[in-house]
């Protein structure tokens, strides 16, 4: 009688505990069967939140930008600050999607998959903003290199376009990679299913059989496409940042702030996926699957980055006093003793210290823990991009012209509405998509032998 | 349960496997009998399957160099056209400046890249692909399935080796 043979010789037991191919299946399977109360609740408070911002935007449609605290000199205020926030949360996405993968990282496997729909809808998210943001939303299309009357052309030089071309780019390669994914994986629930939902899986599987001439082509595009997400992944923050290091504005003009800010951006992604994987793990009943050595090891990339952001905010000072520049020492003064200390200090507190208590394993593996840290990383990066935005623009050459940021309901409104759109869409996805990877599972599970030991 | 392609059915024996040996060693003694155009069903991919099958790389890479290629040419020569068209002195800097356009090509490279990878698994996983053959919802389970072309004279002899190999189930199609 054949048996199977004992998972901890071909993988480690933490990755996947006590599972066979079909008990992969039937638990993901199973992951979108009917809602609980508890998901309904989150969906509707999801919904509710995105209909606020909704009419918030519609307000601002109507009466324009001027319900939004823009206060001169800072015309970038809350909105683009919520714009860089959300960018960055997709990069964890993809850093263990793809990254993780070139690296032949095992613990990415059951993970991935729900970071890589986090990316593609934090970046769907992010790409509200600068449309929000321009106030006549009509022209968007202005941004685009196209043949308009006078034949005039977008101007290259300008970061706000390299901009352009990265988050579009972002977006597309990030859901062209999440949907290519997700193939096998919709077939597998094809074959279990029933009635219309058999129907709707067919179509989305694409035909998909699993046969060697498929997984072939697929195996090498998926390396290819990891491929090319890698250097894709680093260079679009590296371009948002330059939005801000290409001007002279005192606190922005850095070199560093390409990695400053690809390292933070990691750093952002890893707290909400931390954030968003305690309570799905549970509602979804996969804790087997995604264990506490996922966790431990999510907590590990964000020390490091997090290590690299406290170095990054210790470089920032020295540079603005090194510089002799007295706008720059101005500013990074003003940062944490002038008027929007509070805002500086939450940055530092809750990014470079905060991070640090993950020295410690016991705090590692504590889910509660973890989850009060992420909250405090989400908070902490988005008034990291506050800071470096308002504080800097509303302090900059003319002290006459200073002022101090006013964050009005409008900026609250289209806040929070983001956070209920991205998380409306990203509960929808669990439920409807497998969020753990079938596929990439059962490759790391060894399939039953004859032989093993010599029994037949 | 049949659910082929529309169209004739292929004839020739498909059989499942539970034991990934088993499924090997009936690969390669189908090959070594001169059975080339197998079928091979699995829920992923397993190295020791693609071995026995001796497959060739996946001519994608090529479509994921010209896609690429295509991509930085098309993001240097529309920026550098764009800027000569409506060509605006600033400052007496250069008016086609390269170094701001090498993110516009980067970008371009990466997004045509990604596409063209993958249209090309779709066009080749179906110019490729054989149809009309037979396949089980088992398949992307937990079993692994072997599909033989082979017509009415051969069909007994194959149905014979992918039992003894350990097939849990054969069965025949007939054209």
């Amino acid at each position: 009688m054949a048996v199977v043979a004992p998972p901890s010789r071909a993988i480690r037991p933490e990755l996947v505990i006590n599972q066979t191919h079909a008990a992969v299946t039937r638990d993901v399977v199973a992951t979108l069967e009917p809602a609980s109360r508890g998901y309904l609740l989150l969906l509707g408070l999801a919904v509710a939140m995105f209909l606020g911002g909704l009419t918030t935007f519609l307000i601002l449609v109507k009466d324009g930008l001027g319900h939004a605290g823009y206060t001169p000199p800072a015309f970038w205020s809350v909105y683009i600050t919520t714009f860089v926030f959300w960018i960055g949360i997709g990069h964890a996405g993809t850093l263990i999607s793809a990254i993780l993968f070139l690296f032949r990282s095992p613990w990415r496997t059951a993970v991935y998959r729900s970071t890589e729909a986090m990316t593609v809808f934090a970046v769907m998210t992010a790409a509200l903003f600068p449309i929000i943001h321009i106030g006549r939303q009509w022209v968007f299309y202005w941004l685009l290199p196209y043949p308009n009357q006078r034949w005039l052309w977008p101007n290259f030089k300008s970061p706000l376009i390299w901009d352009v071309f990265a988050i579009s780019t972002y977006f597309t390669v990030s859901s062209t990679f999440l949907v290519f994914g997700l193939i096998p994986d919709v077939a597998a629930v094809r074959d279990k299913v029933t009635g219309w939902r058999k129907q709707v899986y067919t179509l989305a599987s694409a035909g998909w059989q699993g046969t060697d001439n498929q997984w072939r082509h697929y195996s090498r595009a998926y390396l290819y496409l990891a491929a090319l997400a890698t250097p894709l992944v680093l260079s679009v923050h590296s371009v948002v940042s330059w939005d801000f290091a290409a001007s002279i504005v005192p606190g922005w003009h850095g070199t560093i702030f390409a990695p400053y800010f690809v390292a933070g951006a990691i750093y952002s992604g890893l707290g909400m996926v931390i954030t968003l994987l305690v309570p799905l793990r549970r509602t979804l009943r996969i804790e087997h699957m995604i264990t506490d050595y996922h966790f431990d090891n999510l907590a590990k990339l964000t020390l490091l980055t997090g290590s690299i952001l406290f170095y990054a905010y210790g470089m920032e000072y020295f540079v603005g006093w090194y510089s002799g520049s007295t706008f720059e020492q101005t500013t990074f003064y003003r940062r944490a003793f002038g008027s929007m200390w509070w805002a500086g200090w939450t940055m530092i507190i809750c990014n470079a210290f905060v991070s640090q208590l993950l020295w410690f394993r016991k705090i590692r593996t504590n889910l509660t823990a973890l989850f009060v840290i992420s909250i405090f990383i989400n908070l902490g990066m988005w008034f990291e991009r506050f800071v470096i935005i308002v504080s800097s623009l509303s302090n900059d050459y003319i002290p006459w012209a200073w002022s101090n940021a006013n964050i009005t309901w409008a900026d609250w409104g289209i806040l929070l509405g983001s956070f209920g759109w991205f998380a409306m869409w990203f509960l929808l996805f669990a439920k409807s998509f497998p969020i753990v990877a079938i596929q990439e599972i059962k490759e790391m599970i060894p399939l039953p032998r004859k032989r093993v030991g010599g029994q037949h | 349960m049949a659910t082929g392609k529309r169209g004739r059915r292929a004839p020739g024996v498909l059989a499942s496997f539970v034991h990934v040996d088993a499924a090997v060693d009936a690969i390669r003694a189908l090959r070594a009998r001169g059975h080339r155009n197998l079928v091979v069903y699995s829920a992923a991919p397993f190295h020791e399957i693609e071995e026995a099958l001796d497959q060739s790389v996946s001519p994608v890479r090529l479509f994921t160099l010209i896609g690429g290629l295509t991509g930085c040419a098309a993001g240097f020569g529309m920026t550098i056209w764009m800027s000569l068209d409506w060509p605006l002195l600033v400052g007496g800097k250069t008016i086609a400046s390269i170094p701001p356009y090498v993110v516009i090509a980067f970008e371009l490279t990466i997004l045509l890249g990604a596409l063209s990878t993958v249209t090309a698994v779709a066009l080749l996983s179906v110019l490729m692909g054989k149809r009309g053959i037979s396949y089980d919802p088992a398949y992307s389970d937990d079993q692994i399935g072997v599909f033989v072309p082979a017509g009415s004279d051969q069909a007994g002899p194959v149905e014979q080796l992918l039992r003894s190999a350990g097939a849990v189930e054969v069965r025949r199609d007939a054209a």
